[in-house]
């Protein structure tokens, strides 16, 4: 009975927005079912349909697990968008440094690197970078909140345009190769990269650009819901998200707690970094993200902040994203931002009929 | 640098500002509303993108930017009323529901684009003579209409009973409503007019500093406007002050991009302008300048207790 309870309110979301949305589809004079048909029939369809759909899942896995542990605690993280920019920049720049990449500037060769690891010691570094610098971005509203209770919400706004303000800074002025026209860093190491699935998958095109990130993404749900219910760590960090009041007469600090909670989330969006910058990009690019923190808090939402729950809500939200260019493609009149609307719609409903969910 | 600061450029650089300062002002004095009568107001961003992309449409359709522009205070009242709906009835988190309305205004203006115009990023272009006029070449009507505001606003807020009852509903809804104050009817009206007012922003982006619009053109200026708003601590002239302020820094990023050089010859980041309204905002909200301390209500949706 409790596991439908908890799926029942958001199914009922989705299918509410699926029908304002259809309404939209209507009005502007398309079929809304062949238009959802574009939208979701093609995501599971063959190995290169699957690999990008769990593709465009993994950043969403991560942030949707940031966005949660935070909302155990009782914050609403909204600078994930931010920690996975500064981790991207921070894992390119471990990966240019000690990756030996060597640039070619005008027919000039010149050496950015300080040193080459090899492999089995700098794609651990990499990784470590991204979840640190995810951290330690995640980590300042934390203890901004905890030292003088300024509102995390518009600190991790501020933050988020910090994050892009800095990063592009660096970028542009220091590890852009001169004469590159895209706003993008050096590429990573060779070392750097991560494997790709297709690797291990026969009939998955090479092109395909899912990586053991994804891999890594299931593992930190299996950790996540770990920590949360079968630690006392995960049980200290609840209980100031249900009653901080309560859990501070019961000798739980809340502000090491907000701080502890925001310093994960941070690191788990910073993860958004290895799928994409040590298993697709291999650089820093900038604009990378397709709203990716954003969404989080949509998938963390729809997940009911529980790890099995993000994880169904990403690929749900993948299967939208992924289907959007089939829409654009195959309708006559709907744009591909008709996906943009139903997320939009989704949260809204998911977050109004929260009070009846809760009784 | 000596001849950078001639009178030339500080009145370029004046005006300038006004110009970015407007939308600011515009939808910071509408979250001020909301805010007071202690409903949070993230949405700004998405009202004000309604209110652009309506005006828009509209002075393209009829060529009239006077219609326009009212058409897009009415789209901005109408999200602000859906917005209202979902977070004093169905006490929805303000936050992610005001995060949604705006992530909402990022597709929704492109799908109905891309259905008529057959162009999901941006509209048709709009004549010159049909944008809302510049007075002398310079300041725009609606510049002038969003100064004119603050001193209205002001006496509105202080001076009228809507505003004392507005207030109380934002500081002590209980009390009020033991007053016989409708905290529920006030709120609601209270976010429409924000709508309203943010929208009057959006729309002077779209159809008085530029000539259509663009997806997601307001490029986060519903959030600024909210950060000019704590900074001005809830309060109508500061949020003036604020604005101004905010606008100057984009002003200066716009002005000096390739213009004003170090000494050693390179340019001036403006990455590290552009960064100084996010910064200052959070070092006053940790008190550093002064406290700022936000209605008492605020982000708390009201019960009455029977």
């Amino acid at each position: 009975m409790k596991i439908l309870r908890e799926v029942l309110w958001p199914l009922i979301a989705v299918i509410a927005a699926f029908v304002v949305g259809g309404i939209i589809v209507l009005l502007i004079g398309d079929n809304p079912f062949a238009t959802y048909y574009y939208m979701i029939g093609n995501s599971f369809s063959s190995l290169n349909d699957i690999g990008y759909t769990l593709f465009i899942a993994t950043p969403l896995i991560f942030t949707g697990l940031a966005v949660a542990v935070a909302f155990r605690c009782g914050l609403l993280n909204i600078g994930a968008e931010g920690q996975l920019y500064v981790a991207a920049f921070a894992t390119a720049w471990v990966g240019i440094k000690f990756g030996g990449t060597v640039v070619d500037i005008f027919g000039k060769q010149e050496d950015w690197s300080w040193t080459t690891l090899p492999p089995l010691v700098l794609d651990p570094f990499c990784m470590l970078t991204a979840v640190v610098a995810g951290a330690l971005w995640g980590a300042i509203p934390g203890l901004l909140k905890a030292k003088f209770g300024s509102h995390e919400v518009i600190n991790t706004i501020m933050l988020n345009f910090i994050a892009v303000a800095l990063v592009s800074y660096f970028t542009q002025y220091y590890y852009k190769i001169p004469g590159d026209p895209i706003m993008q860093t050096a590429e990573i190491g060779p070392g750097a990269h991560i494997p790709r699935i297709s690797q291990y998958i026969h009939g998955m095109p090479e092109f395909v650009p899912l990586s053991i990130a994804f891999l890594l993404a299931i593992l930190m749900c299996i950790l996540v819901y770990i920590f949360l219910w079968k630690t006392k760590w995960g049980y200290e960090l609840r209980a100031v998200g249900e009653n901080p009041s309560a859990a501070e007469y019961g000798g739980i600090s809340p502000k090491k707690q907000i701080v502890i909670a925001m310093t994960i989330s941070g690191g788990l969006a910073g993860m958004v970094a290895i799928g994409e910058v040590l298993g697709y990009r291999y650089r820093y690019y900038d604009g990378f993200s397709d709203g990716w923190g954003f969404l989080g808090i949509a998938v963390a939402l729809l997940g009911r902040n529980h790890p099995l729950g993000v994880f169904i809500a990403a690929v749900f939200f993948a299967v939208l994203k992924r289907g959007e260019i089939f829409v654009d493609i195959e309708t006559r009149f709907v744009s591909k931002d008709l996906v943009e609307v139903l997320q939009a719609i989704i949260i809204i409903f998911v977050a109004s009929l929260q009070k009846f969910s809760r009784k | 640098m000596s001849e950078l600061f001639t009178p030339t450029f500080l009145l370029i650089l004046l005006f300038s500002t006004i110009r970015t300062a407007t939308p600011l002002i515009f939808a910071a004095l509408g979250g001020l509303f909301s805010e007071r009568a202690g409903v949070i107001n993230i949405a700004l961003e998405g009202l004000m993108l309604a209110g652009a992309f309506t005006a828009a449409v509209v002075t393209y359709e009829l060529q009239n930017p006077y219609i326009g522009f009212l058409c897009g205070l009415l789209a901005g009242a109408a999200l602000a009323l859906v917005y209202a709906v979902a977070v004093i009835k169905f006490e929805a988190d303000q936050v992610v529901t005001g995060f949604a309305v705006s992530l909402l205004m990022i597709g929704l203006p492109a799908v109905i684009s891309a259905a008529i115009y057959d162009s999901a990023g941006s509209t048709e272009q709009i004549a010159k003579e049909f944008l809302l006029p510049d007075i002398d070449n310079r300041l725009n009507i609606a510049s002038i209409l969003a100064f004119i505001l603050v001193p209205i606003v002001w006496y509105v807020i202080y001076k009228t009973p809507f505003g004392l009852r507005l207030r109380a509903a934002g500081e002590n809804p209980a009390a009020a409503d033991a007053a016989g104050v409708n905290v529920i009817r006030l709120r609601y009206l209270a976010v429409v007019l924000s709508g309203v007012l943010a929208a009057a922003g959006g729309a002077y982006l779209s159809i008085g500093q530029s000539s259509l619009f663009t997806k997601a053109m307001t490029a986060g200026r519903g959030y600024i406007a909210l950060a000019a708003l704590i900074l001005a601590k809830w309060r109508p002239v500061p949020v003036l002050f604020a604005c101004l302020f905010f606008g100057f820094t984009e002003a200066l990023a716009i002005q000096m991009q390739g213009v004003v050089k170090l000494p050693s010859g390179e340019d001036i980041p403006v990455q590290f302008i552009q960064m100084i309204p996010y910064v200052l905002t959070i070092i006053v909200l940790a008190g550093f300048i002064g406290l700022s301390r936000a209605p008492k209500a605020l982000g708390i949706p009201y019960k009455k207790e029977s």
